[in-house]
């Protein structure tokens, strides 16, 4: 391999987001999906924890990590229907069932996860967009997941729906007011619990990504927080979902800094560029926030944006 | 927002005499100790499905949580941070704000305590403690009162910026504790020097149990007289009730969100600094175990009221207590408690949608003529 | 409430009387005569291809062992928890023989629990038992940083861009010295040979541990060993870059086979049951015991394919070399990677060498810092 000097640092940022990133992606969409509905679901991250533990059994234990991803977004969906029930229940806070989901979520991954510690599962594939380059490094930043692909799609495809297409219309009124959606004849429990359910699947399928492709592996500290930063990258992103694919490419390059800094001779203080990309975070939404006004492109009826 | 004060059996002077005011209040008792039992229904069933005995878990889960005088100081050495990590959350929550991130509090309030008694290692314990616990203090309430100020002044979500902060306190601590702070002579533990012997908070005299438990207690009961008895815990209500509102009121709302927030982190600081003094001796990366994630768990059971703090979180320090004979004898995973948690947190919360629904509590039936 | 008051000998004498109340019949043999219940406690998984599962094999093998009863408890941290889980053991199951296994467990947990209970053995991993401390307190650990420099051997020989990486958690000694040993035993190849280190901050963090891979892969490194709990990650990473791999802990040699090249092992059977058997004699374990690949405490995994003849020679060689006792990876003349002089050319500091356990610099060559 070559030495490319300090060009190894955008190069691994490049590398890192395309990498890291998936995961927030798919949580992202999932809870943008949910929240442009009206309501918050905060126990994505145990639903990603328990996509990864349950694709990494399926693939394993059926040689395909396609059925492995099938199955994560199969118990996605059913952690995602089952919040989106309970928060059908008048009076009952969603931002809490999603602190118990995730305890639920992360309990039974953990639970059924045991056995599937040691195994090896089959990888995900990728595709190499390195082909030009004779760089080692390049061709490595730039060998793609699949999975990464159908995010980047999902995420313009969404957008599109929202925009222009009916169900994105339904779900953003329902969103936006109960009684307005009520006027016009649709049922806002119905439709939140179907987006709750869809969210959930997205998050089962990052969570694929992570026992998956990268890192590639199941164990109990497989996430580190992934699917509750992407409740903040969603708000980051203002419930777009093309922001969405941003946000989580800079999320996952930032996360990318602290290593590669240490192997270019900046050595000291790696926790505090460890966390970089929540001070990032705090500060963009410092600096976007306004006491006074709601968010641009809140949904009226979410409860922390109320 | 949940809206707390609705079902508040204090929020108003009842009008309903003593039979009116008991139905009111049992119910606040009822549902949610039904609500209980369900949840550990639903795990009973799912550890049938695995071919596990409940009875056997549930047992055991007694004897190792509650059944010996060893069980029981197991437990209650377990319970000291949960019950100012709850605070952390319910204080806030009266607000209507959910703090999530009280685990920053903890750590950065444990680092604090620490270095201060470093650096006053030679002065009498009357001097350097009331320093470690006022810097504990303070660094707690900064980080989570920041929290509140930037929910207040810049409408940044408080759930979400607490999480981060809490994040960023873990990445400082660690940096302080194996960088600027670190003891040299820590070798495989970096941690900061150790405390003077004369600076350890030792155990409640009898019990081998540290005084951590006793002051989460008496935090809890003052706590719970802030709110009820008094006219900001009144103030603060109101603002939960509806924010707008309480503005159009001309209530400090500000204020009352910094001041309560703040004064969760305050608490939180204290859990930090009695995990230094009076557990580990100095600082270090063990102050970051998670007690923060439990402490909300605990504040959401017992729906923000920081009397029933105390009995929810000496049940669920048992049943971590337990966690270990569970996994010696019955061959189950560590995360087995992690799922229980989960059932009795849902059941709790969905038992929030039946208050008011059965009329056997309505103070009217009981009203005398 | 339930505990009113009570002295701490009460304390002692109502546990007693309880942990014998409540021993399951199946703890009881045949002949009447209980048998020696050992308690393992670990601080992760214990099938993390790492750290925790080189105990739980120590432990597994311990099981085999007649009139013993081993219980285990996975993912108990480092705080009030592991001196209930201790305690736990010894009030319910009876156990006379722990091993707390994770290095934080220590100072205070081990420490402040064992004068409690004098009649049970605590031997902890990675300790440093000194005078004073409470006797029936044991540390024990092995040399396991030649198992790093023979690792460094056979890197320096498979390293084409003369660049060697290590992701390490956090610098203490022991992983300094694992790091110097890897890069003195590359430089015994080749002295132009550098290591650069890059620090997660945890013990066990997946996604941090692939991006500190990935960024050795993009900085050069062609051959990659690491000391996390659960090398799994660094492993699969680095050879997915294409990069060799050096093992540790435990033999991952199934999770790269064609780019593994060898591993420091822990080999805790031996050592698990050896000590068992010393209790269940009567006899007394030594406070303080430390050994090496002579003594069976640490082993190498089996050479890979990508050995070349002539580093499977050198390995081989310097192997001996360690086993005949007395050998030395850090000698001088040595320098620290800031220039300051460590060793003068008479110095060396013996496996053996208590200084080790307090090692605080990397030696030149390693690019990376301290802090």
């Amino acid at each position: 391999m070559e030495d490319l000097g300090l060009w190894v640092i955008p190069l691994a940022i490049l590398g890192g987001a395309i990498r890291v990133s998936t995961p927030f992606l798919f949580v992202s969409l999932g809870e943008v999906l949910t929240e442009r509905s009206g309501r918050i679901n905060l126990g994505l991250e145990g639903t990603l924890v328990f996509g990864a533990m349950s694709a990494y059994a399926i693939a394993y234990l059926t040689g395909s990590p396609w059925l492995g991803v099938l199955a994560a977004a199969a118990g996605g969906a059913l952690f995602g229907l089952v919040h989106g029930l309970i928060c059908s229940l008048p009076r009952v806070n969603d931002i809490a069932v999603g602190i118990a989901m995730m305890i639920l979520g992360m309990g039974l991954a953990f639970y059924f996860g045991k056995p599937y510690v040691q195994p090896v599962a089959p990888d995900l594939p990728s595709i190499s967009f390195g082909w030009w380059s004779d760089i080692p490094q390049v061709k490595a930043a730039l060998r793609v997941n699949v999975l990464f692909l159908i995010g980047a799609v999902l995420a313009f495809a969404m957008w599109w729906m929202f925009r222009a297409t009916k169900v994105g219309l339904i779900i953003r009124v329902v969103g936006d007011s109960t009684d307005a959606a009520r006027a016009m004849g649709l049922q806002p429990a119905l439709i939140r619990t179907s987006a709750t359910a869809a969210g959930g699947a997205f998050a089962g399928v990052g969570g694929a990504y992570l026992s998956l492709f990268y890192p590639g592996s199941w164990n109990e500290g497989i996430s580190s927080g992934q699917g509750l930063m992407a409740v903040a990258l969603v708000i980051f992103a203002r419930w777009n979902p093309i922001a969405c694919f941003g946000a989580a490419l800079l999320f996952g390059g930032a996360g990318a800094l602290g290593p590669t800094l240490q192997s270019v001779g900046v050595s000291e203080g790696y926790y505090l560029f460890f966390a970089a990309p929540y001070v990032l975070t705090l500060g963009v939404l410092i600096v976007t926030s306004s006491p006074t006004r709601a968010m641009t492109g809140a949904p009226g009826e979410l409860s922390i944006t109320k | 927002m949940t809206d707390q004060t609705a079902s508040n059996p204090l929020a108003t002077p009842s009008p309903n005499g003593f039979l009116g005011t008991l139905a009111r209040r049992s119910e606040a008792v009822i549902l949610p100790l039904s609500a209980l039992l369900v949840g550990f229904a639903a795990f009973s069933i799912f550890l049938s499905l695995q071919g596990k005995s409940p009875t056997e878990f549930f047992s055991l889960t007694y004897r190792a949580g509650f059944g010996t005088a060893f069980s029981w100081q197991n437990t209650l050495s377990r319970t000291a941070p949960l019950l100012f990590a709850a605070l952390c959350v319910a204080l806030p929550a009266r607000l209507g704000l959910v703090v999530i991130g009280g685990e920053g509090a903890i750590v950065l309030g444990g680092v604090a305590a620490g270095a201060m008694g470093v650096i006053f290692t030679n002065s009498s314990g009357l001097i350097a403690v009331p320093m470690m616990v006022a810097s504990a203090i303070i660094f707690g309430a900064l980080w989570i009162g920041s929290v509140g100020a930037l929910r207040h002044y810049r409408g940044v979500n408080e759930t979400i910026a607490s999480l981060l902060m809490a994040y960023i306190a873990i990445a400082l601590m660690n940096h302080l504790v194996e960088g600027p702070l670190r003891d040299p002579a820590s070798l495989n533990k970096p941690s900061t020097a150790p405390l003077a012997e004369n600076l350890r908070v030792g155990d409640i005299p009898g019990w081998e149990v540290h005084w951590g438990l006793a002051f989460g207690m008496l935090s809890c009961v003052l706590a719970w007289v802030l709110i009820d008895k008094t006219t900001w815990g009144f103030a603060a209500r109101i603002v939960g009730g509806n924010m707008r509102a309480a503005q159009v009121q001309g209530l400090p709302v500000g204020r009352l969100i910094v001041g309560f927030t703040a004064l969760g982190g305050a608490l939180a600081g204290l859990a930090g600094f009695f995990e230094v003094t009076a557990v580990h001796g100095a600082a270090n990366a063990s102050l970051a175990t998670g007690y923060g994630y439990t402490g909300i768990l605990i504040a959401f059971l017992a729906r923000h009221n920081p009397l029933a703090i105390i009995p929810l979180a000496i049940l669920l320090a048992g049943f971590e207590a337990s966690s270990g004979l569970i996994q010696r004898r019955m061959d189950l995973p560590d995360a087995t408690t992690l799922v229980l948690q989960g059932f009795v947190f849902i059941s709790i919360l969905m038992s929030d949608t039946l208050y008011g629904r059965f009329k056997i509590f309505a103070p009217e039936r009981w009203r005398s003529t | 409430m339930l505990i009113k008051s009570f002295s701490r000998r009460g304390f002692l004498k109502s546990t007693a009387a309880v942990a014998g109340a409540t021993a399951l019949p199946q703890f009881v043999s045949a002949d009447g005569h209980s048998p020696l219940t050992v308690g393992f406690i670990y601080v992760g998984p214990k099938d993390d291809f790492g750290y925790n599962q080189a105990h739980a094999e120590g432990a597994a093998a311990v099981k085999a062992m007649e009139g013993v009863v081993v219980v285990e408890e996975e993912n108990v941290a480092e705080t009030t928890d592991v001196q209930n889980s201790m305690e736990s053991m010894i009030n319910f199951d009876s156990a006379k023989l722990l091993f707390p296994t994770s290095f934080g467990y220590f100072n205070p947990h081990v420490l402040e629990t064992a004068p409690k209970h004098p009649d049970v053995r605590f031997q902890h991993a990675a300790g440093l038992w000194t005078d004073g401390m409470p006797t029936n307190v044991g540390s024990y650990f092995g040399y396991i940083g030649m198992g790093q420099y023979l690792n460094g051997i056979t890197a320096g020989h498979a390293t084409t861009t003369k660049k060697i990486g290590f992701v390490a958690a956090k610098p203490i000694p022991q992983v300094l010295l694992n790091i110097n040993s890897f890069l003195l035993g590359a430089r015994q190849v080749d002295p132009e040979i550098t290591c650069q280190v890059i620090f997660t901050g945890e013990w066990s963090l997946a996604v941090k541990e692939a991006e500190a891979t990935n960024a050795l892969a993009d900085a050069g490194c062609d051959v990659i060993t690491c000391h996390v709990d659960g090398p799994k990650v660094v492993m699969e990473t680095a050879a997915g870059r294409d990069c060799f791999v050096c093992g540790y802990h435990a033999n991952q040699a199934p999770l790269a086979p064609e780019k593994y090249l060898t591993g420091a092992e822990w080999n805790w059977a031996g050592v698990y049951t050896g000590m068992v058997q010393t209790v269940l004699d009567g006899g007394t374990i030594d406070n303080f015991v430390r050994g090496g690949l002579a003594d069976g405490f640490i082993k190498m995994s089996p050479l890979g394919p990508a050995v070349s003849d002539a580093s499977r020679a050198q390995f081989e060689a310097v192997k001996a070399e360690i086993m005949a006792g007395g050998f030395a990876a850090i000698k001088g003349p040595l320098n620290d990677n800031a220039g300051n002089t460590l060793l003068t050319a008479d110095d060396a500091l013996v496996e053996t060498d208590i200084a080790l356990e307090s090692m605080d610099y990397l030696v030149e060559g390693v690019i990376g810092s301290t802090s």
